[in-house]
This record gives structure tokens, sequence and C-alpha cells, in this order.
């Protein structure tokens, strides 16, 4: 293997930062942009993107020696879309506001390039083990933005926290911010603002 | 007349770029250069149209009468991505110089989230035939519509003295944004 094997504990952090899919790579814009309007479906996103990172992962990496590599990508959607559509059922199944809050974006996170790109780049060519350690660290990555995100823009956007109001009478609901624009100013801002830290952290 | 007005709200009203959030990565990844982001429109447009037909297809010929429902994401993507592959050989036969434009763009739609997007909204809306098929075209043309807009801009930009940290993905995002608030105003022209 060409790549030099990185220590247990960096397989998991450098999802958080290093390799952060949304704000690094910007891989996974999609849902980043369209379920934020409230954290509380910024979190069920995170979550259930998380179950199919972690269970497509671990499947595709144990059984990555017998897929031929001309079909491996089609093979890799097919476990992806399998595990999506358990997702999808669980979530109508228990959770149902959340699910006909994110509509189509629960079945569209079969196409979603985080969950593809670490299974090209990284299952298909590491262990099991390995492979749970990588995508458990891109999925809290994942979390962590979507949550924050999410936050951000429900405050701003309704004064309310995870349906809470934190912000009293004297604030006007900035209403753009849970509409499709302030998405994307959103994730503008955050972007350059890990632009931002990270130049600083290279300098220091 | 219903027909048309699903074409505008498809193409205007809903875009599929600016307020539903499908087909990011091309339209922040190929619209550096209006002449490629015309391209990527009319492969993706292309393909939109063909998906619409065939997914509709599939979904009310084979599996409602099967009862096999729960299969719609895994023949979907299945569907799109063998489709997409037919169409790549397809215009290398027919029609070469549109084969060399379209290039690179045509494997690349398979992970177009706009197209898996497009399928899942006609079924849950219960489209008809027709209304599938042009659900596909307008949606197509709303792509091309903004990602055109915004190479546009992005030409535009290369002269502007952008702050550092909001260079390449951060401007994109925050001209998007006044993109899609300009296209709010759309809002409320026709409902359907």
């Amino acid at each position: 293997m060409a790549r030099k094997q990185a220590s247990v504990s960096y397989e998991v952090i450098k999802g958080l930062w290093d390799e952060n899919p949304v704000l690094r790579s910007l891989l996974g814009l999609c849902p980043t942009l369209a379920v934020t309007n409230s954290a509380i479906n910024g979190l069920a996103m995170g979550l259930a993107t998380t179950f199919v990172l972690i269970t497509s992962s671990i499947i595709i990496s144990s059984v990555r020696n017998i897929i031929p590599n001309q079909v491996r990508i089609s093979s890799f959607i097919v476990v992806i879309a399998a595990f999506v559509t358990v997702a999808d059922r669980f979530l109508a199944a228990f959770y149902p506001l959340i699910s006909k809050d994110l509509g189509p974006y629960v079945p569209l996170i079969v196409v979603n390039c985080i969950i593809l790109g670490r299974q090209e780049a990284f299952s298909a060519k590491n262990s099991v083990f390995r492979s749970l350690l990588d995508s458990s660290g891109m999925s809290l990555g994942f979390i962590l933005v979507l949550l924050a995100l999410g936050m951000v823009r429900e405050i701003l956007g309704s004064g309310t926290l995870f349906g809470i109001t934190v912000l009293g009478d004297w604030f006007d609901p900035w209403m753009m911010m849970i509409l499709p624009p302030g998405a994307f100013l959103g994730l503008g801002i955050f972007i350059a603002l890990a632009n931002w830290l990270n130049a600083r952290r290279a300098k220091a | 007349m219903k027909l048309i007005l699903l074409f505008i709200s498809a193409a205007v009203i809903n875009n599929f770029v600016l307020s539903y959030f499908l087909g990011i990565c091309p339209f922040v990844g190929v619209s550096k250069k209006i002449s490629s982001a015309l391209s990527m429109g009319m492969a993706v447009t292309f393909v939109m149209t063909i998906t619409a037909v065939v997914t509709w297809l599939i979904y009310h010929l084979i599996l409602v009468p099967a009862n096999l429902e729960i299969l719609e994401y895994v023949s979907f993507i299945l569907v799109i991505s063998a489709l997409v592959q037919l169409v790549e050989m397809f215009v290398k036969k027919v029609s070469k110089p549109l084969y060399e434009t379209l290039g690179i763009y045509l494997p690349l739609i398979t992970t177009n989230c706009a197209i898996l997007g497009l399928a899942l909204f006609s079924v849950l809306r219960d489209y008809e035939f027709m209304e599938s098929l042009i659900f596909g075209i307008g949606a197509g043309a709303g792509f091309t519509l903004a990602i055109v807009i915004m190479a546009g801009i992005r030409e535009e930009l290369e002269l502007a003295k952008v702050p550092k940290p909001f260079e390449g993905a951060g401007i994109t995002m925050i001209v998007a944004a006044s993109l899609a608030l300009a296209f709010m105003g759309f809002a409320g022209l026709i409902s359907v």
C-alpha cells in the first residue's frame, strides 16, 4: 500500500477537521443545505447518514476482495441504496414527523457523495476495523456541521433552538435564514470561517 | 395549460438548484465558464428527460403491479447509472461533436442528485406520464438557467477582489444566496 498507515486515533479525528467532508472536501452539500432549516432536522439527517455510511462501510470493506474492479461503483451503490431503504422505512415508522419534514432528502442519501466517496477512497482498500473508524469520524464531522448550521439558522430564522424559544419577543425573526438563501449564505460563511481558521493555524 | 404551468413551475419557481438544493456539486464544480456550464446544463436536461420517462414506466408498470415499491431506490439508481452509460454510447455513435462537448460531464451525471431527485419527486407527487415528462424537461431547463447565470457571474468575479478566506467555494455560496433570493421573487407566480 502506497499510503502510510495512519495511527488508529487519527483515522477518527481526521474526519472532524483535517478532512471534514463538508468544510474541507465540499462533499454532501445538497443535504447540508437542504435540511438545516432547524437543528433537529439537521441532527436527524446527520444520524441517518451516519447509519448508512457506517453499515455500508462495514459491508463493503468486508467484501472488498470479491468485487470485480469494473463493477465496483455499481456494487457500492446497490449496497448503499439497500441501507438507505432501511433508514427511510425506520424513520417513517418511528419518527413520521421528521420523515415528513425531510421528505425526499432521505432517499437522496443514496447519491450523497460523502458515502460513495468514502467507499471508493477508503473502504475499498482498507480493513473492516479501519473502515469503521474512518466512517465514524467522517459521520461525526458531518453531524457537527449539520448541527451547527441548523442551530445558527434556527436561532436567526425563527428565534428558537430545538423548537424552544431562546430569543424573546424583542427579536424579529430573520425569515430569510430558514429559506433557501439563508442556507447558501450560512454555508458560505461557514466555509470561509474554516478556511480562515486553517490559514491562521498554518501560520502559527 | 396545466402542462405549461408545470413547466414554468419546475423551471423557475421551484428551481431544482436554488430552492431544492439538488445538483449543487456540478453547480459549484462546472460553473467557471459559460460554455462548459451550458454543455453541462444540456447534458443534464437530456438525461433528466429520459430518466423521467423510464423511471415512470418502471415504477408504474413493474414495481407497483408486482408490489415491490420497497425496491424503488435500488432500482431507480441502477436504472439511472445504466441509462447514463447508454446515453454516453449513443451520443458517441450518433454525434461525435456533441460527444466531445459533453465529454467528461456525462458519466458525472450518475451521481448528480438532481436526477434521482427528479424520479423521486415525480413518484411522490403522483404525476401522470405526460406530467412526468414535462417535469423532467422543465427541471432540466431550470438547472441550465441557474448554472449558466452562475457561470456568467463567476466569469466577472475573476476580476473582483475577494477576501482570501472566501475565495473559491465560499464566494460561490454567497453568490448562490443572492441568486436564490432573486429566484424567490418568482414564488407565488402560479401554484401547481
